[in-house]
């Protein structure tokens, strides 16, 4: 067991490196750091001092290894853009996205897990092939089409909520959060149903199948013979172990609701990550583009971690053989 | 007249063998297959021939008026008094010419850009699978970290990375190539692990054996004797990739970190569609994301149905 999960420690690591050694070389390599920082007419002898003030001339592993002693810091720099430190402008963006990606999470298990159940109980039902059709064509709509679709629909049509923005969230410290107000409830209800309607279809379709598969088991034919009321045995029973693949599919999943999380901040004009990592991109804002690199890569080797944790929490077998159970 | 031990087919007969076979079949049999089939076709064939199609050039500024600005579907426009079908936008371009170049330029990305990723991650997968040990596991675990990370993402940090390295001046002409190859580079790794699989089945067999024991080369044994092998997955894979190619451009386009504004992909048209969107001009959003769902779903369809069909194993 602990041999495990040092081994999945140690991958991690491995792959948090890799990608410093990536986000580096964008740093060092592309575009030109010194001439982003001086100005044009700076002389040879000026460029030469702040590329020695910089490290620049020093051996490249030496400069590799201050930009991770750095980057463990939380220093990633100054945007060349917007001439701030870049580790200032990501705390700033951090909550709204935070808010926004766990409020769809949220939305989207619950939501996902009501619907797959009732699409598994009534199989044949008039609203449950109409839920399954819709979910068909949702995973076929790009993202984009459907937060346009919904501003459309309740912001121009019906004039009920706000289209962009996330107003003015309250300050709790350096957190600012939309939760507390009317206003800041109003212009999540959007870009949460936008994010969540992707892990939505998924889930759903995720606990239809699993339920499916549950309810002609043994245990549960044996339950009925048993005389338990079906409720019981749909609730108790079915539901609690189709629930167990669902929460680590949900967590792998977490890189498409970055991904998506890009394109919702961008749609809703929405004041997160996502958008100021597509602005960086727009004007190769290299530093602001490594640090985000970074980020998400490290997001991404703390949920594995967690998900290993669980399997072997879930199922101590695979502590003890070598092969990882996906 | 001397007959041959093995008689040659015609090409007539074997047409006639081909429209007898069970995936011909299994195509006439499947309705999904042969609608999505024709409307992915009609499609492709509007986009390529745009230009003897459409009434105008949207891109050639002398053939614009801007008094036809913002006329709606189907009626005549203030300065031209032509009927536009799918209505103008604000410069009086004919949205739906504007619709079907701009399918050209998402269907030429699309293409490249898959011929490009399966090029690739074919090629590392023979590779990986081939000669196994080191090799195998190097391009396997890169292909892991890569799966692991949205395409988006890959693709935006590709043309990000390309827009710092690349002279300002130069960007707009190579930016339809630094997208294809950053659509590509995103995509690669689902192909190198499907034909890694099934190539280190195929490398146990005689024939390849064979191969190596008359002497040939690894390079000609992987190309010429594992590659048709191997080749039925990276069709169906080919095709899925190529709907989900045509949406994340369409998805970088949109965001503003696509093709420039001079080249207006589907995601550009529906870009500029949504600034409109508030004062009512529905037709220039809507038109163009229409054309792009028919086209993603119908060619995904299509993909599906081409996996029932060359493998009836999996469903």
């Amino acid at each position: 067991m602990p041999g495990y999960i040092l081994r999945s420690l140690l991958q991690g690591i491995a792959v948090m490196l890799v990608v410093a050694a990536l986000a580096f070389a964008m740093f060092r390599y592309v575009g030109d750091p010194i001439a982003n920082m001086v100005g044009q007419e700076a002389s040879q002898k000026d460029r030469q001092e702040l590329a020695e003030r910089l490290g620049l001339n020093d051996p490249v592993p030496v400069q590799f290894w201050r930009f991770i002693a750095n980057a463990a810091q939380g220093d990633f720099g100054i945007s060349f853009r917007q001439q701030r430190k870049v580790s200032d402008l990501l705390l700033e963006r951090l909550p709204a996205t935070m808010e926004l990606a766990l409020l769809s999470a949220i939305f989207a298990t619950i939501a996902g897990t009501a619907l797959g159940v009732y699409t598994a109980m009534r199989r044949d039902g008039f609203l449950s092939n109409l839920l399954m059709s819709l979910s068909l064509v949702g995973v076929s709509l790009p993202t984009f089409l459907i937060g346009i679709g919904l501003i459309y629909l309740f912001a121009v049509v019906l004039g009920w909520l706000p289209t962009f923005g996330r107003g003015t969230p309250t300050k709790i410290g350096w957190w600012t959060t939309g939760l507390l107000t009317l206003d800041g409830w109003k212009r999540l209800i959007l870009p949460t149903l936008t994010l969540g309607f992707f892990q939505l279809t998924l889930i759903m379709r995720l606990v239809r199948s699993q339920m499916l598969e549950i309810m002609s088991t043994d245990y549960v034919r044996f339950a009925r013979a048993r005389g338990i009321p079906e409720q019981t045995i749909r609730y108790r029973h079915a539901l609690k172990n189709a629930l167990v693949p669902v929460v680590t599919i949900a967590g792998l999943q977490l890189g498409s609701v970055i991904a998506f999380a890009i394109v919702t901040e961008t749609v809703f004009q929405w004041p997160g990550l996502g958008a100021l990592f597509v602005n960086a991109v727009q004007f190769a804002d290299v530093p602001v583009m490594a640090a985000y690199l970074m980020f998400v890569a490290f997001v991404f080797v703390i949920v594995n971690l967690i998900v290993d944790l669980t399997y072997v929490a879930l199922d101590p077998r695979i502590a003890l053989g070598e092969k990882r159970a996906r | 007249m001397t007959q041959t031990p093995v008689p040659k087919l015609t090409l007539r007969q074997k047409l006639d063998r081909f429209l007898d076979s069970d995936f011909v079949h299994s195509f006439k049999s499947t309705p999904t297959a042969v609608v999505s089939a024709l409307v992915s076709l009609v499609l492709i064939l509007a986009a390529i021939f745009a230009p003897w199609i459409t009434p105008q050039n949207p891109f050639n500024p002398a053939s614009l008026n801007l008094m036809d600005g913002l006329t709606a579907p189907m009626q005549p426009g203030m300065g031209s008094n032509r009927v536009f079908w799918l209505g103008a936008d604000e410069q009086g371009r004919d949205v739906f010419s504007a619709l079907l170049y701009g399918s050209r330029i998402s269907l030429f990305v699309g293409f490249a850009s898959t011929v490009f990723s399966a090029a690739v991650g074919v090629s590392l997968g023979l590779l990986a699978g081939y000669f196994g040990g080191k090799v195998d596991a190097l391009i396997m675990r890169v292909a892991d970290v890569q799966l692991s990370f949205p395409a988006i993402l890959v693709a935006l940090l590709v043309f990000g990375v390309a827009r710092g390295l690349i002279p300002a001046q130069q960007q707009e002409q190579v930016s339809l190539w630094v997208m294809v190859v950053a659509l590509g580079l995103a995509n690669w790794a689902q192909y190198a692990r499907t034909v890694r699989a099934s190539t280190l089945v195929e490398r146990q067999k005689d024939y390849v054996s064979a191969a190596r024991i008359i002497g040939r080369a690894p390079g000609p044994i992987m190309g010429r004797h594992v590659l048709p092998n191997v080749a039925g997955p990276v069709l169906v894979i080919a095709t899925i990739n190529l709907a989900l190619a045509i949406l994340e451009e369409a998805t970088l386009s949109f965001l503003g970190a696509g093709l420039p504004v001079t080249q207006p992909s589907l995601g550009t048209l529906i870009r500029f569609g949504q600034q409109q969107l508030f004062s009512g001009e529905w037709w220039i959003l809507v038109f163009p994301a229409a054309m792009l769902v028919a086209l993603a779903l119908s060619i995904n369809l299509l993909g599906d149905w081409l996996r029932d069909a060359l493998d009836p194993k999996i469903k």
